[in-house]
């Protein structure tokens, strides 16, 4: 029931459509299948699955809007839902950025739905964490893993003809292995909208490694290093940075693209220039929504109908693109560029292993914690290395090192680039391993 | 709900859109949120039989929690409203132990008892099919029955009351002042949030509670288009356990100095007012020389460092590696603990857990499992003594009864341990904040919370500040910026040298406090006095990009 087909969505919102006396009407309807399990200390702690329909109704009167939701389906409720969102935007007061809704779109073709992934049962989740917990077990190892599964569609429609619908799945898993003395610690996390490609055992093989490896760490003096950042770690600094390219917060001045006496830094070469970011909701490997502006993941939830499309942010260190709200692109005469759902650094061809081979003296990161913005207008951002760090020397991973705090910003850090290994799926993101020269470590931490 | 998507919902954060249909419940019109919920008698009914099948399916326990959850924010910018979303969620979440096992099924709109029982059942079956995987039999600490029993946050005045007309009036005046006293842009929010929490356990207790939370916030941001730098400064409120009264202000609510600070009282106006004359004067303000200083801190700072430094590493539940793939675990290890002479912090340093505290965000009459809410001790004289526990937990540390810390942030969430008010003692000596001041020959005098960052075992940390003045033989001299301070907590609460008496005992808090997978959140108040740290580390977070 929760996963409605494309006709069975048209048909619910054609008829909530049609209740409508509003100047303008748009409905979400969306429905979803999630389930988990959680394990810690080799054991489940809990496990559970839930389903969700919804039906999300926006009247406008004027440049007044109210919404009302609902989770009932019969023509009463709808009607009701219908006539309470109206009620709600007579009330409200007007919104002067209101900006009318759009026409019909044409939504590009995404594949993001995988019936492996949809097929999840609570015997498949049970099994990944018997999997992952069995040979920490035998190694003396502890275990703690989460894994989560979501099969859903989105569906959305307005009273000038607009309609889309998307069905998707995901699934994300991560694992940290911990030694029984509490002196190492290792990690991996993996997601992907195809359950197939997910090995929780190979994963856990990587964490069970690293956690080995982790124990008796050395402490290094804080100060700048040689990083290799491998995708995990990189990723989370790089979302901060792609979480901050809102065209109006550069425009009014308050953002890192800013600039000295007005006007944004869009058009300039802010780094490297072997440095290309775009998006694309097409690539096979992280397929993303057709429709966005407000459903991408930098932009909030819900969805205002514009498509999706493949941007480029940066080009050879230019800065190329920025995302507009649609009255904000309006009032600029700009098209209004929608946040994107995830982002494509492109990489070179070595592998994580190549990296640490031409590293004559580095650190290798794992993986980045509590990462949280110092100053907005240089994009510094503090956080600490976490579950396998270690000290590089010619060529070789010598022994772990302790944890570092650092002060880094990724616009310092991308024009510090050293070499860039083969991206692969963080987050929903494509990212490769960044070897970062002058990274900066302001202290220690005697944290495992 | 995710901290990030509150603060995307309040405009906070960057490239924020104003979309309603978050995972909050549903969209209603604000009249509903004073619609009354369930009649007790019908709520108690309705548990019964959700208790009753779950015994039926062999359960040796049950409890059952009943929950209507409404929820109003106005979001405004300028001289815009952006937003206003009212929102309810009802449903019942059952939570079994069948074969030593934690079992949890919800439904939502549950109202009939078919319904309840069908929960039940759902719980048991997951308790027994989870058992399968056990490797040690929940042990829960005894906790009497109370009967039929009630709870109501002690507030004068219902936020859901008001009408929104009344409150986007005052956060459109509080923009105006922002803007007429030098800031370029301003964000504000008012965060109303009311919980009706019936909980019912085969212990024998029905207990009914009315919870309420309020934060307004704002962030002001002036711009030198010039150098094109730009600077915010926050509101200086806290989120508190009470109604729109705390937007009544007194004057015996208000703790003057360099700047104006709340206690029981929030003036949202006078303090728009300053933040954009210290938000235009942190444009120019001195950029701090890294090095050692001693720390004077607010409790609109204080709050912040409390609750990472003591509050999470004492978790239990933390203690134990129930949280090591995300969260993280903890240094304050039990071995510590069992000790009895590890010393957190100096001997100026108690500090103490507190569900009780009146206007408080932890404040309850018993959690979500139905224990009775307490006071206790953590660090005393310095030495830690305590952790927060819940009735699973309360067996490792050698008590016979839960600290009562449980508590799930929906029906549809199962509840676990979360922190209780966490709060430093006010010191024993008559101590003011000037004489405090007087004293310190290179200092820097920090007011409000800011960035923030902590390890995964809770050792390292670095924290900013919203207002940072700098303190030369005994005087402030003058503001400084891009001030962060790091340390260790051991060490940090070590160097603690001196703490200002009750009359400056103040409440901060957080709103969305981030714990467990999937997230949970929870709202917490972290009681301080001024406090004076000696030497810390402080760096300077100046760059050039």
């Amino acid at each position: 029931m929760a996963i409605l087909t494309k006709e069975e969505a048209k048909k619910i919102i054609d008829k909530v459509l049609a209740y409508s006396k509003a100047d303008e009407m748009s409905v979400g309807l969306s429905g979803s299948r999630t389930g988990n399990i959680r394990y810690a200390r080799n054991s489940v702690s809990t496990s559970g699955e839930t389903t969700n329909l919804s039906l999300a109704v926006t009247a406008v009167f004027g440049k007044k809007s109210g919404t009302s939701t609902i989770n009932e389906f019969d023509d009463a409720s709808l009607e009701k839902t219908v006539r309470r969102a109206e009620e709600i935007a007579k009330l409200a007061p007007d919104n002067p950025e209101y900006v009318p809704m759009l026409g019909p779109q044409k939504y590009l073709d995404i594949n993001s739905f995988s019936e492996s992934t949809a097929g999840i049962t609570p015997d498949y989740r049970a099994q990944a964490a018997f999997d992952s917990i069995d040979p920490c077990v035998k190694k003396n190892l502890t275990a703690a893993g989460y894994l989560e599964d979501t099969t859903g569609f989105s569906a959305i429609g307005n009273s000038k003809g607009l309609f889309g619908y998307n069905k998707s799945t995901s699934i994300d898993f991560s694992i940290t292995v911990r030694t029984a003395d509490g002196k190492g610690s290792g990690y991996a996390a993996r997601d992907f909208n195809d359950a197939s490609k997910l090995s929780a055992k190979s994963a856990t093989e990587v964490a069970m490694q690293k956690a080995l490896a982790s124990s008796e760490a050395k402490a290094l003096e804080p100060g700048k290093y040689t990083v290799i950042l491998e995708p995990t770690a990189a990723v989370d600094l790089l979302q901060n940075m792609m979480g901050s390219m809102d065209a109006r917060n550069a425009e009014e001045g308050r953002s890192f693209l800013g600039k000295k006496g007005g006007g944004t830094r869009l058009g300039e070469k802010l780094f490297d220039e072997r440095v290309t970011i775009y998006s694309d909701p097409q690539n096979l490997e992280i397929p993303g929504s057709p429709f966005g502006g407000g459903g991408g993941r930098f932009g909030g939830g819900g969805s205002d109908g514009r498509p999706q499309e493949k941007v480029v942010w940066v080009e050879k260190g230019v800065v190329k693109n920025m995302y507009y709200s649609r009255y904000w692109a309006e009032k600029k005469g700009v098209k209004a560029i929608a946040p994107p759902s995830g982002f494509i650094f492109e990489g070179g061809t070595q592998s994580l292993a190549d990296l640490i081979k031409g590293t004559e003296k580095g650190i290798l990161v794992t993986r980045l914690w509590y990462i949280r913005a110092v100053d907005p207008q240089t994009l510094l951002y503090t956080g600490l290395t976490r579950d396998g760090t270690f000290y590089i020397e010619n060529g070789k991973i010598k022994h772990p090192v302790k944890n570092f705090r650092f002060n880094e910003s990724p616009v310092i850090m991308l024009n510090n680039l050293e070499a860039m290994g083969k991206p692969m799926r963080a987050s929903g993101n494509l990212v490769p391993p960044l070897k970062i020269r002058d990274f900066t470590f302001t202290s220690l931490s005697d944290a495992v | 709900m995710k901290r990030r998507d509150f603060i995307q919902l309040a405009g906070l954060g960057t490239g924020a859109f104003m979309l309603p249909g978050l995972a909050m419940g549903r969209n209603v019109a604000p009249e509903a949120l004073l619609a009354p919920g369930l009649d007790v008698a019908v709520k108690k009914r309705l548990a019964d039989a959700a208790l009753n099948a779950a015994k039926a399916k062999g359960a040796s326990y049950a409890d059952v929690r009943i929950g209507r959850y409404l929820n109003q924010f106005v979001v405004t910018r300028e001289n815009k409203v952006q937003n206003i979303v009212n929102t309810e969620s009802y449903g019942v979440g059952v939570r079994v132990i069948a074969n030593g096992c934690w079992g949890f099924a919800a439904v939502v709109d549950a109202k009939n008892e078919a319904q309840m029982a069908k929960a039940a059942e759902d719980a048991v079956a997951i308790a027994k099919a989870n058992s399968k995987l056990m490797k040690e039999p929940v042990q829960l600490a005894p906790q009497k029955g109370f009967g039929e029993v009630s709870w109501k946050a002690p507030i004068k005045k219902n936020a859901f009351e008001v009408p929104i007309q009344e409150k986007v009036d005052l956060l459109l005046a509080v923009n105006n002042a922002a803007m007429t006293n030098g800031a370029n842009y301003v964000n504000s929010v008012m965060f109303q949030v009311n919980e009706q929490k019936y909980f019912a356990s085969t212990d024998g207790s029905y207990i009914d509670q009315d919870i309420h939370r309020i934060f307004p916030q704002f962030n002001v941001t002036a711009i030198d288009p010039k150098s094109g730098k730009f600077q915010t400064r926050n509101a200086l409120s806290a989120p508190m356990g009470m109604g729109y009264d705390y937007l009544q202000t007194n004057p015996s609510d208000k703790v003057t100095g360099i700047t104006t600070r709340y206690n029981k009282g929030y003036d949202m106006l006078e303090d728009a007012t300053s933040a954009a004359q210290q938000a235009k004067e942190k444009l120019t303000a001195k950029s701090v020389e890294a090095g050692k200083y001693d720390l004077i801190l607010d409790p609109s700072h204080l709050w912040l460092t409390i609750h990472e430094s003591v509050g999470h590493p004492l978790e239990l539940d933390r203690v134990l590696g129930y949280e090591a793939n995300f969260a993280g675990t903890s240094f304050a290890t039990l071995d510590k603990w069992q000790s009895k002479n590890f010393q957190y912090g100096s001997k100026e340093v108690n500090l103490v857990a507190d569900k009780l505290q009146v206007g408080s965000l932890g404040a309850v009459g018993w959690d979500d499992e139905g224990v009775n809410t307490k006071k206790w001790d953590l660090v005393k004289d310095g030495v830690l003594v305590n952790y927060q526990a819940t009735r699973d937990q309360a067996h490792i540390i050698g008590e016979k009864e839960s600290h009562g810390c449980s508590y799930a942030d929906s029906w549809s969430s199962v509840q676990f341990q979360r922190m209780p008010n966490v709060s430093l003692a006010a010191g024993k000596t008559p101590l003011s904040v000037e004489d405090m001041i007087k004293d310190v020959k290179k200092g820097i005098y920090i007011i409000g919370d800011g960035s923030f960052s902590i390890d995964q075992q809770r050792y390292n940390f670095q924290f900013g500040g919203q207002l940072f003045y700098e303190v030369k033989d005994g005087k402030i001299v003058g503001m400084l910026n891009d001030v962060a301070y790091q340390s260790n907590t051991q060490e940090f609460w070590n160097s603690c040298s001196q703490v200002c008496d009750d009359r400056d005992y103040r409440l901060g808090g957080s709103f969305f406090d981030g714990k467990g997978q999937p997230s949970q959140s929870s709202a917490v108040s972290h009681g301080s006095s001024t406090t004076r740290f000696n030497g810390v580390n402080v760096i300077n977070t100046a760059r050039k990009i």
